[in-house]
């Protein structure tokens, strides 16, 4: 009776364990469903290599939006990566226990705060500055790859963190054996030892920064045009599906699922290499 | 020129105390604009009144319900399929085939932007089961997004019960099943509810989501078929159709301290945890 009973919970969590599974398919298979025969009817060159966006008179090439999201990230990786590796360093490095336990629920916090705050804050702070100083109309590639930089920190601060504090101590003390100062031992042995953690934090940044909406929408000014310089306003995959979402209809709504077809293979493609990445060095 | 290894060190120390402090300034400076722009108007009113105008008066008491339920109802169906999914992970199998596929799932999932759950949900839970734009449909989506967070984290609660702990119980006479759910759940509970305190906080702050699966109606719902609006819906809208820039703030405001307060307990209940563990 026991026995017959374990069987079946094992069953049973064998299901709900695959469920994980079947909800990605069903993501999937959905998202396809809508998209890809749009793709493959408007071909997928003028699809992906088209300039114009109308809408209205049946043209769909997302060509400047693709670009819009790859400037936007880019902009958001030159931003981030160098303050959120430099910080973790520091944090994890230098700061007594005590700082800690303020420091990283900040951190935490600051993950939590929603996107759209963060786009609000761009547009109220951000963008008059831009504009100010630096011209153009504020709501630009420069905008958003501040705000979007600002919004992965969180990400790379604490997994690099975790994975700083992870080197075990005993390379530490090598290091300092052999007379090597503080800062040697930190760039020399502390980062090469921790670095596919920090690569996966740079990667979970990364995708955070292709996948975020709604900050974007509020401080890209998403404009369809080939950007000529970082202070010119871009509209990026994510943008075009969120802004036209409400009232497209018919061959327009198919469009935009296929957007979101290609922003799924570019982020799954991005996820496959980072999961690769890491496990390579493991096996190393 | 060789430049003494103490110079690179004084060096390379003062530009990361500046990139740092820079750093935590932004990140403090935005937590502190919200609240000086937004905690004066949080009155008792603003909190618990409808909405006027569209919210360009009056309070916001409808998407304060909507903030609450719609996480509520997600954590409610991704629960079960989360620790179970850990349980099984952890408890019932080693490493296989399926296993690893079942870990890929939900990374993969984990990895997929939010705009396009907001696609799915609208395509499948709206349109093709023909559920609208509802509490259900959105809470469904919700569930979708959040449950590689709570595997995630429940798989590493569970692993972090000692293994004599089950020890005891399989020497007791019993079954694995008995052991998990009367020595091994209730040991990894503070880890599990820390994992459901996160995806409480993520879907709070999810918009776009939101907007395509449970709508944007500022009236109170009277099922789980009405459509809702939750703060950070209220606070898109209200901020980027410039209907009140008041009241976003203080909308925004609320919203950053219902999720600092549920950092905190999130925060407390870890480090209890750890405590209880190391002792």
């Amino acid at each position: 009776m026991k026995l017959l009973n374990e069987k079946r919970i094992y069953t049973l969590l064998m299901i709900i364990a695959l469920s994980a599974i079947a909800m990605l398919l069903l993501i999937i298979l959905f998202i396809l469903k809508e998209g890809l025969p749009f793709i493959f009817l408007t071909g997928i060159r003028d699809f992906l290599l088209s300039s114009e966006w109308q809408p209205a008179s049946g043209k769909f090439g997302i060509f400047p939006m693709i670009v819009g999201s790859l400037w936007v990230t880019l902009g958001a990786m030159l931003v981030g990566v160098p303050l959120g590796l430099a910080g973790a360093v520091f944090i994890s490095e230098f700061i007594p226990g005590w700082a800690m336990k303020i420091i990283k629920p900040t951190i935490e916090l600051l993950a939590g705060i929603p996107s759209v705050v963060y786009g609000f804050i761009g547009v109220m702070v951000l963008a008059p500055l831009v504009r100010e100083y630096l011209g153009g109309p504020g709501l630009s590639i420069a905008s958003s790859s501040i705000i979007l930089g600002i919004m992965i920190l969180p990400t790379i601060l604490s997994i690099s963190i975790d994975s700083i504090k992870a080197v075990p101590r005993s390379y530490r003390e090598g290091a300092f054996a052999l007379g090597a100062t503080h800062w040697q031992t930190i760039h020399m042995v502390v980062i090469p030892a921790a670095r596919s953690g920090i690569i996966a934090g740079v990667i979970l940044g990364l995708g955070r920064a292709i996948g975020e909406t709604m900050a974007v929408i509020m401080v890209a000014g998403n404009s369809v045009k080939l950007p000529v310089s970082a202070l010119d306003s871009v509209r990026t995959l994510t943008a075009n599906i969120a802004l036209e979402m409400g009232y497209a209809t018919g061959r327009h709504r198919e469009a935009l699922f296929a957007t979101g077809v290609v922003l799924l293979i570019i982020i799954m493609t991005l996820n496959y290499v980072a999961t690769a990445a890491v496990r390579k060095r493991i096996k190393k | 020129m060789i430049i003494h290894p103490r110079y690179t060190q004084a060096l390379a120390i003062s530009l990361l105390v500046l990139l740092t402090v820079f750093t935590l300034a932004i990140l403090v400076f935005i937590i502190i604009f919200v609240f000086s722009k937004g905690l004066p108007y949080i009155t008792f009113d603003f909190l618990f009144s409808n909405p006027q105008d569209m919210g360009k008066a009056g309070g916001i008491f409808p998407t304060l319900i909507g903030t609450v339920i719609l996480p509520l109802i997600a954590i409610l169906i991704a629960t079960p399929l989360g620790v179970g999914t850990a349980v099984f992970l952890t408890e019932y199998t080693r490493e296989n085939r399926i296993t690893r596929w079942i870990r890929f799932g939900a990374d993969c999932l984990a990895g997929i932007p939010s705009i396009i759950f907001g696609l799915f949900g609208f395509i499948f839970f709206v349109t093709t089961l023909e559920m609208g734009w509802s509490i259900i449909s959105g809470s469904l989506t919700l569930a979708f997004m959040i449950l590689p967070t709570i595997i995630r984290t429940s798989e590493e609660a569970i692993k972090a019960v000692p293994y004599s702990y089950r020890e005891v119980g399989f020497s007791l006479g019993a079954t694995l099943w008995q052991t998990v759910r009367k020595i091994v759940l209730p040991n990894a509970l503070p880890g599990i509810v820390t994992g459901i305190m996160l995806s409480i906080g993520r879907s709070i702050g999810e918009t776009a989501v939101v907007i395509f699966t449970a709508g944007s109606s500022l009236r109170l719902p009277n099922s789980i078929f009405d459509s809702i609006r939750t703060m950070s819906v209220h606070f898109y809208i209200l901020a980027r159709e410039g209907i009140s820039n008041q009241n976003a703030y203080a909308t925004a405001a609320v919203l950053i301290i219902s999720i600092l307060s549920i950092n905190l307990v999130t925060y407390w209940m870890m480090n209890r945890f750890i405590a209880k563990k190391t002792k």
